[in-house]
């Protein structure tokens, strides 16, 4: 495949750990973030961090716009699903978050009708289908996601279908880094920012990062390589004391993002004051609803929305694991009463939070690969 | 953030300007390429493919700078450790 | 938003007194370890508990073959019905009947499309069958036919799928002896539901199961993995996706002869079917308790299948088959085993994927084709497509 096998070669993989490894200082303890879910699905599914010195360790940030969505919020879709007449159309991902009762597909054990969509686009179809159903698509993601859902209702408003809402559940990344930066015990050096995000936001939102905190941001692809080589540039940063904002991914990435998915998510949706974001508790300005403008669209309007807070119980630490402060394993729940099928809180829920990915994929005392050994001897 | 793969674009739509036939390793799918109005793709550019939406075209500069990039280090890489094997034989 | 409520829901509640539990047994029983490891051993032990059904209603990931079915399968199934004939839970019971072995299984197909690229529900109502007593070196022999067919159902519809279901039997040299129909009301059955039964004849002196697993054993596939899956997402026509891919449905007893002809210590053969390779080799490491260390470059998946996958951001190795075997073989043996299925038109891209091993037991890991290792656990439902 084209844009993907150059940069799984693994050959190219050694060079850059060697590369690593060199400019790791004797005695100094690296921590780099990823923001991004993708990413930590990257770097579990092709084991990467084998490839990475001891020294260098990866926490798995909130960058999984699954995860962060509190139960409370599961359990209204549920609810807007079990009303009459009603066809929910979801992706993949939230179809085994488990709200207070249960996920979507026990709802549907009970009688609702959520079905998992490919693209936002095919609740279009669904809705068309079925006129006399209301058809309601639980719009999840982060920036990358949101304009596809702008679209889909630019697109359903010009077709004028009136059997189709969203019930809009974007977040925005920058409040998230933002509350990770603020918080106490932050430990971070440095960031591998996100790759999706940034098609869209552009790299301009991560200059604050570098200029008022000090830590370095590299715009990292998806690839094993990507993220290598994103790891690298970090460290020479570190090395020369530089913190600034590089773009590893410009192959895909404009440094001033796609100005025509601003404009469409600018005239479909516009900030909340608040949204609670599991894990991380309130954050001011950090998630998105449909506009006034659009009212006929949104599922919040059209239906009531129960709107109860669902606490995660006081043994999670997810707060701590997504900040880097404790490792999956770590948290005293962990692999007990917390795992991939019963997630006790955010970063077990989905396959891309920290602990149901190391769950998942990471489980095992790591073999370091080899070269990257030698190299630092 | 999430899933984006990136595919070639095989045809416009002819009915539907802002749709596209993509093609991913053999596998041909039908996107909207809505996103992309300030510089439409064309049959051969290659597209970043997310939920049934193309995010971004992908810059076959950058991609191939990336990759000389990585090639070089590769290529550096490879001379070390032949220079380190010469100097184990003696 | 409303009422700030603490209340905490019941799953979590139960999820909370488990691991007190477990906590506590493994007060009693572990060994001083760095914390690390502690905590891997506690996942172990509470993977090991008895399984429970936690759920009050039968949810689709009951029937993906992952997690949740296996749980459903020992907790509800296994639970009430316990003997030591349904005990080791292969494709197929192994039965001593007068003085002979035979070998009975039974099936049921639900698949929606009925008509896919390369075939249909009644090709893989007999090769389905067929496989699962192949895969026990039993004689596929005779096969029942249950239909329950939904009201409105086109009778030629019908005739399609048994003439398919004639033509599948003539291949593999079994006949349909008995049958059933039933009709439903519309609404119900999807067209058509089919279930078999099928009996075979154990001829050799060979007892195949994977709990025979041994390290340093060779584990062998006999084709590209994830065809039959993709074609019946991409067929369901709700993805827009068009590819050249068909099902790879197909009669796997002559290509078991073959190997169990070349290889007559062959330890164990399994019909890769829903929950894919990856479940598989789960089931072998789980019961033999062994470790298994597969690598992702020597898996062979079809261009378009891997396109596909990536496009849904699922992975090949969960996706089902419907015509490919997974075998486990002697070291020694893993040679002649590749050349033995090679020499049959439908092992024609047969490889060694990977090796049991001491290390690990019950865990299955990858060595990805870039290098790094992961874990290949089990899903708990079917792979879910992806956007994040």
């Amino acid at each position: 495949m084209r844009f993907v096998d150059e940069f799984r070669d693994a050959d190219k993989a050694h060079a850059l750990a060697a590369k690593i490894a060199a400019l790791c200082e004797p005695g100094r303890q690296y921590k780099l973030m990823e923001v991004c879910g993708g990413h930590t699905h990257t770097i579990y599914k092709h084991g990467l961090e084998d490839y990475l010195p001891e020294s260098v360790t990866l926490v798995h940030g909130p960058g999984c716009p699954v995860c962060v969505i509190p139960m409370g919020r599961v359990d209204d879709a549920i609810h807007l699903a079990s009303q009459p007449d009603v066809i929910m159309t979801s992706f993949g991902d939230m179809m085994r978050v488990p709200g207070s009762g249960g996920s979507f597909f026990d709802a549907n054990a009970e009688g609702t009708n959520i079905r998992m969509v490919y693209s936002p686009l095919d609740s279009l179809k669904i809705a068309k289908q079925n006129p006399d159903k209301q058809v309601v698509f639980m719009a999840i993601g982060f920036e990358t996601t949101a304009p596809s859902t702008a679209m889909t209702m630019l697109r359903a408003a010009a077709q004028g279908l009136t059997n189709f809402s969203v019930f809009c559940n974007h977040v925005t990344i920058i409040p998230a880094i933002k509350a990770i930066l603020d918080s106490p015990d932050l430990r971070l050096d440095g960031f591998i920012g996100p790759g999706h995000v940034s098609t869209v936001i552009g790299c301009r939102p991560y200059e604050f990062i570098a200029r008022d905190y000090g830590k370095p941001v590299v715009v990292a692809g998806f690839e094993p390589l990507d993220i290598l080589q994103s790891i690298y540039m970090l460290m020479v940063q570190l090395s020369q004391g530089r913190s600034e904002i590089e773009n590893q991914y410009s192959r895909v990435v404009p440094w001033d993002g796609n100005v025509v998915a601003l404009k469409a998510i600018g005239e479909t949706m516009e900030l909340r004051p608040y949204f609670e974001w599991r894990g991380l508790g309130f954050i001011s300005h950090s998630a998105l609803q449909v506009r006034e403008k659009y009212a006929a669209m949104d599922a919040e309007r059209l239906f009531q929305v129960p709107g109860v807070r669902v606490a995660d119980p006081k043994a999670c630490q997810c707060g701590e694991v997504l900040k880097g402060v404790l490792k999956p394993w770590e948290c005293k729940v962990f692999g007990t009463a917390c795992t991939p099928e019963t997630p006790i809180g955010t970063c077990m829920v989905s396959p891309e939070g920290a602990c149901a990915a190391y769950y998942n994929f990471g489980r095992m005392n790591r073999t370091r690969v080899a070269e990257a050994e030698v190299a630092r001897s | 953030m999430c899933l984006g793969i990136p595919g070639e674009v095989i045809e416009i739509h002819p009915d539907q300007p802002d749709l596209a036939k993509v093609d991913v390793s053999g596998v041909r799918r039908l996107i909207n390429i809505g996103l992309l109005t300030d510089d439409p793709p064309v049959p051969g550019d290659w597209v970043l493919i997310h939920v049934g939406f193309a995010l971004s075209k992908i810059d076959e500069r950058e991609a191939a700078a990336a990759m000389e990039f990585l090639e070089g280090i590769g290529q550096a890489y490879e001379d070390e450790i032949n220079a380190l094997k010469e100097s184990l034989i003696e | 938003m409303t009422v700030d409520h603490d209340h905490q829901p019941g799953w979590i509640g139960e999820a909370l007194a488990e691991h007190d539990e477990i906590e506590a047994e493994g007060r009693r029983q572990l060994p001083l370890a760095d914390r690390e490891q502690q905590v891997l051993d506690r996942i172990d032990r509470a993977r090991r508990r008895r399984p429970k059904v936690r759920e009050e209603r039968i949810t689709m990931s009951h029937g993906a073959g992952g997690k949740a079915t296996h749980t459903l399968i020992e907790a509800v199934f296994l639970d009430a019905f316990r003997n030591p004939l349904l005990e080791p839970l292969e494709d197929a019971a192994q039965l001593a009947v007068g003085g002979a072995r035979i070998a009975l299984t039974t099936d049921s197909y639900v698949v929606s499309p009925l008509f896919f690229p390369g075939g249909d529900i009644g090709d893989l109502a007999v090769n389905g069958t067929v496989n699962d007593l192949s895969v026990c070196g039993a004689t596929p022999l005779y096969l029942s036919a249950g239909f329950i067919l939904e009201e409105g159902f086109p009778v030629a519809d019908l005739q399609r799928i048994v003439e398919s279901m004639r033509n599948a039997a003539a291949a593999a040299g079994v006949h349909v002896v008995t049958g059933d129909t039933k009709v439903v009301q519309k609404g119900k059955a999807d067209g058509c539901y089919i279930n078999t039964a099928g009996v075979g004849l154990i001829e050799r002196d060979v007892s195949l199961g994977v709990a025979q697993a041994q390290p340093g054993d060779a584990i062998i596939v006999s084709g590209p993995i994830g065809d039959h899956g993709i074609t019946i997402m991409l067929a369901r026509g709700e993805l827009d996706i068009e590819a050249d891919i068909c099902s790879d449905t197909a009669p796997l007893n002559g290509l078991v002869a073959g190997l169990l002809g070349a290889v007559p210590g062959t330890r164990a053969m399994r019909d890769a079917t829903r929950g894919g390779v990856a479940t598989i080799l789960n089931e072998i490491a789980k019961a033999a308790d062994v470790g298994v260390l597969v690598s992702e470059d020597q898996i062979p998946v079809r261009a378009e299948v891997r396109g596909a996958s990536e496009l849904l951001g699922i992975d090949p190795m969960y996706v089902a088959c419907e015509g490919r075997l997974v075998a486990v073989v002697p070291g020694a043996d893993a040679d002649q085993a590749v050349a033995a299925l090679r020499g049959h038109p439908l092992g024609e891209h047969a490889a060694v994927i990977g090796h049991v091993r001491e290390e690990q037991p019950g865990i299955v890991q990858l060595k990805t084709a870039f290098g790094g290792t992961r874990i290949v656990d089990l899903l708990v439902g079917d792979p879910l497509p992806r956007i994040c």
